[in-house]
């Protein structure tokens, strides 16, 4: 049953870390709560950023101050060089692999403006570009012959301590979604590749509904520790009434955005938080926002943002070829996650991170569009090379009997909680207090008033036990599982925000809107003592 | 409005939903009504091929469609249901693993639009299964490829990149695209606007290339397919 490297999750950076772990020779397997190609990488839309040059003059280094500008000052500038100066080996293996990418006229691959770039860098396959990524190393997968393993839930990492007393990840607890079983997979290395947690908006995010954040809360809870949880980025462009996704190169293309009175009132290109709190500030207002390809026409809309319009006609009845599009920003993607060193390796020995999980600090305070497809495969290929590398010098034993013993009694006493308050109501409230006094715009007494409300919730949680008390296939129990690791990373959020008095990137607080580097240009770090959360700003 | 989901047995709810995806719906039960009513959902824009269902015996993602009164919701079609809704995929995918759609070399040979092109739907491809349930042959032969691994087969062999084309052609001859029927059900259901039916007489040409022949041929020596129409 034990591998050299357990990978959790199967999203993009999960597949990256498995292919490369595998090269390296390790034993790999994966686990995922979904199937491998249901994750949130196949709805990322816009593309993949590498100074190729396709299609005008463009430079590493100016990949690199875009992405430095837009971070305001929490990126860390060797790990964003060297994700840059690796962008364009990493699309060129993707390229290698099968990826089926747009093409130019004269035969290369097709690049675009993205917000906030200086050129047009974002490598695309129409407007699914996640999706044939996600694919392709899917496919790649199966082609080695690594281990998947289907509807497995996350349920908590196996440390045990060594001679020293010191701790070391060897394994993971899952609960079998098909069985009920607790399953415990030993390990030499772990990759925690869960993505992100945009769902406590809950429905006011463009996420997958599995976006809670479940590795993040996971590492925490085993001794990690977490960073900058409180930058969350907002995209400006979501269907109003469903949070779908609108993608950036619509605007890229020559989109407008415009209010009730058809103005313009902002650069549509600026970086993801300056366009977001334009139209907040619109909104504010009292106006309705509206995007504008009308005059991009039928022909290019079809070519180069075929998925937009059936989701548009699906979701607002509107045909944006002839019609504007109701829009408004959403929670998008967390910049904040597991703190990671120059391998990848988290302060918890033999875990690993990548992806939207973890924290590589190449975002900063805000990311650029395309920059995450990019994160994923450059540190995707580190983590599986550092933890296959990691693996191979492992020495220690493992025992996982206790740890798994405990899993068993958690699910049986979560099963036992009694069921006086709905949590799927107190998930919607959390997602709309979120939205509103966490969200966009921010400020110290509306965030102590949800922090007030999380706490709250957290003492509730017995009382919020599950009505389905069937063990197969129970999504009602995974869902609230998810639910305790939200209103756990709920709490970090809070309390990071609250500690952060600036404004800065995503981050902005109305009552302090300055950024004051003398005092916050510092990381936001958290860990557990005892299961008390600690918080603390360091370089 | 009343919609029956088929579970153990068939379940009549009431939701008041005006204008609504399957999917909306779906969680309104599930979070308001009835929290053990069990299905798999994701992205909610079509594109994680989670939420593949069968409303009145036709397959459709519950995210990709609007609810008309009275509809049956059943689980997808061929395939064990773990509960409710919720159908085990693992078999199915097994089958792309049995076709080795992938592939087989690293490649890095400048492709035009026009190579690009050529496989642009068939990699849109997002494994919902839909064209599995729809599948007649799959239904009564269970060793079948199938249309997607077939399509993602097609997606490798079409591609510019590819060199290992004639071992994958060599590899869909058993259980693969000579069984196909090409009733087209299964392009009639994608979501994706794929048609494997398609992809298979592509895949049917490049074996006939190959020197491989239509083993229906072989047996009643030409002229019509297995339903009855010409097979060119």
């Amino acid at each position: 049953m034990r591998s050299d490297v357990l990978i959790i999750g199967a999203g993009g950076a999960g597949l990256v870390a498995a292919l490369h772990a595998h090269d390296a020779g390790a034993k790999v397997r994966i686990i995922t709560k979904e199937y491998p190609t249901r994750s949130q990488t196949s709805m990322a839309q816009g593309g993949i950023n590498a100074a190729l040059g396709n299609a005008s003059a463009d430079s590493i280094e100016a990949h690199v101050q875009n992405t430095l500008k837009s971070a305001h000052g929490l990126a860390n500038e060797e790990m964003v060089r060297f994700m840059c100066e690796q962008a364009p080996i990493a699309v060129n293996w993707l390229d290698s692999i099968g990826v089926c990418f747009s093409r130019t006229k004269d035969a290369k691959i097709a690049q675009r403006t993205l917000g906030g770039a200086s050129a047009p860098r974002a490598c695309y396959a129409q407007d699914y570009t996640g999706l044939k990524i996600l694919h392709t190393l899917y496919d790649r997968v199966l082609a080695c012959g690594i281990e998947i393993l289907s509807e497995r839930y996350l349920l908590n990492f196996i440390t045990n301590t060594d001679e020293h007393n010191k701790l070391y990840t060897c394994g993971a607890t899952v609960l079998n979604i098909r069985t009920g079983e607790v399953e415990a997979y030993e390990s030499a290395s772990v990759i925690v590749a869960t993505g992100g947690y945009s769902r406590v908006y809950d429905k006011h995010s463009t996420n997958a509904v599995g976006t809670t954040g479940d590795g993040i809360a996971a590492a925490i809870r085993a001794g990690a520790r977490l960073s900058d949880m409180e930058f969350i980025q907002f995209h400006p462009t979501a269907l109003k009434n469903s949070s779908i996704l609108i993608s950036e190169s619509a605007r890229g293309a020559g989109g407008y955005l415009l209010n009730s009175k058809g103005e313009r009132f902002t650069n549509e290109l600026a970086p993801r938080d300056e366009v977001a709190r334009a139209i907040h500030n619109e909104i504010e207002k009292g106006e309705d926002i509206f995007l504008d390809i009308r005059h991009l026409g039928e022909k290019f809309i079809d070519e180069e943002l075929p998925q937009e319009r059936k989701l548009t006609k699906l979701y607002e009845n509107v045909d944006p070829v002839y019609d504007l599009i109701p829009i408004k920003p959403v929670a998008h993607y967390t910049m904040g996650g597991i703190e990671v060193d120059a391998n990848s390796q988290t302060k918890l020995r033999g875990l690993f991170a990548v992806g939207e999980c973890a924290n590589h600090r190449v975002h900063g305070a805000n990311r650029l569009g395309g920059n995450s497809l990019l994160e994923l495969v450059v540190f995707g290929k580190q983590a599986g090379e550092s933890a296959a590398e990691y693996a191979k010098n492992f020495t220690h034993s493992i025992v996982s009997q206790e740890q798994t013993k405990s899993a068993n009694n958690f699910i049986t006493d979560v099963k036992q909680f009694t069921n006086q308050i709905d949590f799927y109501q107190k998930r919607e409230f959390i997602g709309t207090i979120f939205y509103n006094n966490a969200g966009i715009s921010r400020n110290e007494m509306d965030l102590k008033a949800v922090l007030d409300a999380v706490r709250q919730i957290q003492k509730e949680l017995p009382s919020m036990g599950i009505k389905d008390k069937s063990k197969i296939y129970n999504t009602n129990l995974v869902e609230f599982i998810e639910f305790g690791n939200m209103v756990e990373l709920c709490e970090i959020i809070l309390v990071c925000a609250i500690s952060r008095n600036e404004s800065r990137g995503a981050h902005f607080r109305a009552d302090i809107p300055q950024e004051n580097n003398m005092a916050y240009k510092a990381h936001t770090i958290t860990w557990k003592e005892d299961s008390v959360l600690c918080a603390d700003f360091m370089e | 409005m009343k919609i029956k989901i088929q579970r153990e047995e068939i379940t009549e709810y009431e939701v008041a939903l005006e204008n609504a995806t399957l999917l909306e719906l779906l969680n309104e039960i599930k979070t308001k009504q009835d929290a053990t009513l069990t299905y798999s959902s994701g992205c909610r824009s079509s594109v994680c091929g989670s939420c593949s269902v069968r409303v009145n015996g036709k397959e459709v993602l519950a995210c990709g469609y609007k609810v008309q009164e009275e509809d049956l919701v059943e689980p997808l079609k061929n395939v064990p249901v773990l509960r409710d809704l919720v159908v085990d995929m693992d078999k199915a995918y097994e089958f792309n693993q049995k076709a080795k759609a992938w592939q087989t070399n690293e490649s890095n040979i400048a492709l035009t639009q026009e190579d690009e092109k050529r496989n642009e739907v068939q990699s849109d491809c997002i494994l919902c299964g839909s064209c599995y349930s729809a599948c007649p042959v799959y239904a009564v032969n269970g060793a079948f490829l199938g249309p997607f691994a077939l399509t993602r087969v097609w997606r490798y062999v079409s591609d510019a990149r590819e060199e290992g084309t004639s071992a994958k052609i060599d590899n869909i001859q058993t259980n693969g695209v000579w069984d196909c029927t090409l009733c087209n059900a299964c392009s009639i259901v994608c979501p994706q606007g794929i048609s494997s039916k398609a992809d298979i007489e592509k895949l049917r040409s490049k074996s006939a290339i190959q020197g491989y022949i239509d083993p229906s041929f072989a047996n009643f020596g030409g002229g019509f397919g297995f339903d009855g129409s010409p097979s060119f």
